[in-house]
């Protein structure tokens, strides 16, 4: 169990994704804009790669390494994940469509987002267990959502402060974004890793 | 002849200024941002995407014709993949301290937007020749976005550029500047410094603000593809 929360915690605050291993940055740029559509996409996020990590666990175990082909793994791991995005908007579609209408939009473009394929990367990298690498999953995609979230305030903010035209757009979200992310070096020391 | 000369010209050199995927498109950021923290990682990273962008742009214009629309982005996913693949075993076999340093952003090539949308928007309408230009001025961009945003992290923030040491008494070297936020930091400097010194100022802004979407763009394709 304690393994289980350092995990957890490590994944959300020590490892951001976004913030300290730069997994998913296109979604944190794109679609931080406001609050709810990062909500709506970190909920989307949270969804597939949970799944995802003990499917991709799964294939690996009992697909690659069974079978001696592990060279082929980033070619399966990204055709199981669009496998498995398609699936879950159809099943999500039929079985929970209130919750399809929420995260519907958000579904399709997880696909190419890297923190999906990177965390089943890291979970193969460092040999957990099934529990171990969901927990991970589950935790990390927490931590993307947080770190949308938290940045959307900012951008809110950013949205009607006056800013140099050199620096209008990207460049001061970027800046943002680095600030936000010294918030986060905080947080290196917590396990003294 | 002039003409097409201009054009053959005109292909190569997009990526390298115009079309600028990283400082221009916006596309490729995470690599741009996790393996610049030494001018030598982003070199690797740039040559080794290239590699992938070159293989997956003549294979994909050599079966554009053959390959149902339908189908087209799994078909792409798939090549991808296999060129990403084939470059992890040589660096592996060659180049093992690259390969170390690289990491898990070497499988990660396959969810590089650049690779989809040149397949997306360039190979699957041109000839051969014409995507091979297209993969070595884009390539070529995108490995001198990351030389310089890797050369200024590596200076300012370890004092060395490719190893060797420049800046021994001149300044202590400041560790933000190779950790992540510095990436961030670094990043938004030289996108900055690029809109300043570009022409098309008021353009920019607009590629900038629909660019964060442009992966996003490619994979709702993606998806009316896989579905249709």
């Amino acid at each position: 169990m304690k393994e289980l929360i350092l995990i957890a915690i490590s994944a959300i605050f020590v490892e951001n994704f976004v913030l300290s291993k730069f997994l998913g940055i296109c979604p944190f740029l794109g679609v931080s804009k406001k609050t709810s559509t990062a909500l709506g996409m970190g909920g989307a996020v949270v969804f597939v790669i949970t799944l995802s990590s003990a499917v991709t666990w799964a294939a690996n175990k009992y697909l690659l390494e069974s079978y001696g082909l592990t060279y082929l793994q980033t070619i399966v791991f990204i055709l199981v994940i669009a496998a498995l995005v398609q699936f879950v908007e159809t099943v999500l579609k039929k079985v929970l469509p209130t919750l399809y209408s929420a995260l519907g939009i958000y579904l399709p473009l997880i696909t190419t987002n890297c923190a999906v394929l990177g965390s089943a990367l890291l979970i193969q990298e460092r040999q957990y267990t099934l529990l171990n690498a969901v927990v991970f999953g589950f935790a990390s995609a927490v931590g993307f959502t947080l770190a949308m979230v938290l940045f959307s305030g900012v951008r809110e903010r950013i949205e009607t402060s006056e800013i140099p035209i050199a620096f209008q757009g990207l460049p001061i979200t970027l800046i943002a974004a680095a600030l936000v992310s010294v918030a986060f070096v905080g947080f290196q020391g917590l396990f003294g890793l | 002849m002039t003409d097409k000369k201009r054009n053959v010209f005109k292909v190569l050199t997009n990526g390298f200024m115009k079309e600028n995927p990283v400082l221009k498109l916006v596309l490729g950021t995470c690599p741009s941002l996790a393996v610049t923290t030494m001018a030598k990682n982003g070199i690797g990273m740039g040559i080794a995407a290239t590699f992938v962008l070159l293989g997956s742009n003549i294979v994909i214009s050599l079966i554009r014709k053959i390959v149902p629309d339908k189908v087209r982005i799994p078909v792409f996913i798939t090549v991808i993949a296999g060129f990403t693949t084939i470059v992890e075993m040589l660096l592996h076999a060659y180049l093992p301290d690259i390969y170390k340093e690289l990491g898990i952003y070497i499988p990660l090539i396959v969810v590089n937007c650049i690779i989809l949308a040149r397949a997306e928007m360039f190979a699957c309408k041109n000839t051969v020749g014409m995507s091979i230009l297209d993969a070595l001025g884009m390539g070529g961009g995108f490995t001198i976005a990351l030389l310089i945003m890797g050369s200024i992290r590596e200076i300012l923030g370890a004092g060395t550029w490719f190893g060797i040491t420049l800046t021994k008494n001149l300044f202590d070297p400041a560790v933000i500047m190779v950790l992540p936020a510095g990436g961030f930091l670094v990043y938004g400097f030289v996108v900055a410094a690029v809109q300043k010194f570009s022409t098309l100022n008021i353009r920019n802004k607009e590629i900038a603000a629909g660019c964060g979407m442009s992966c996003a763009g490619c994979v709702a394709n993606d998806n009316g593809g896989d579905k249709a």
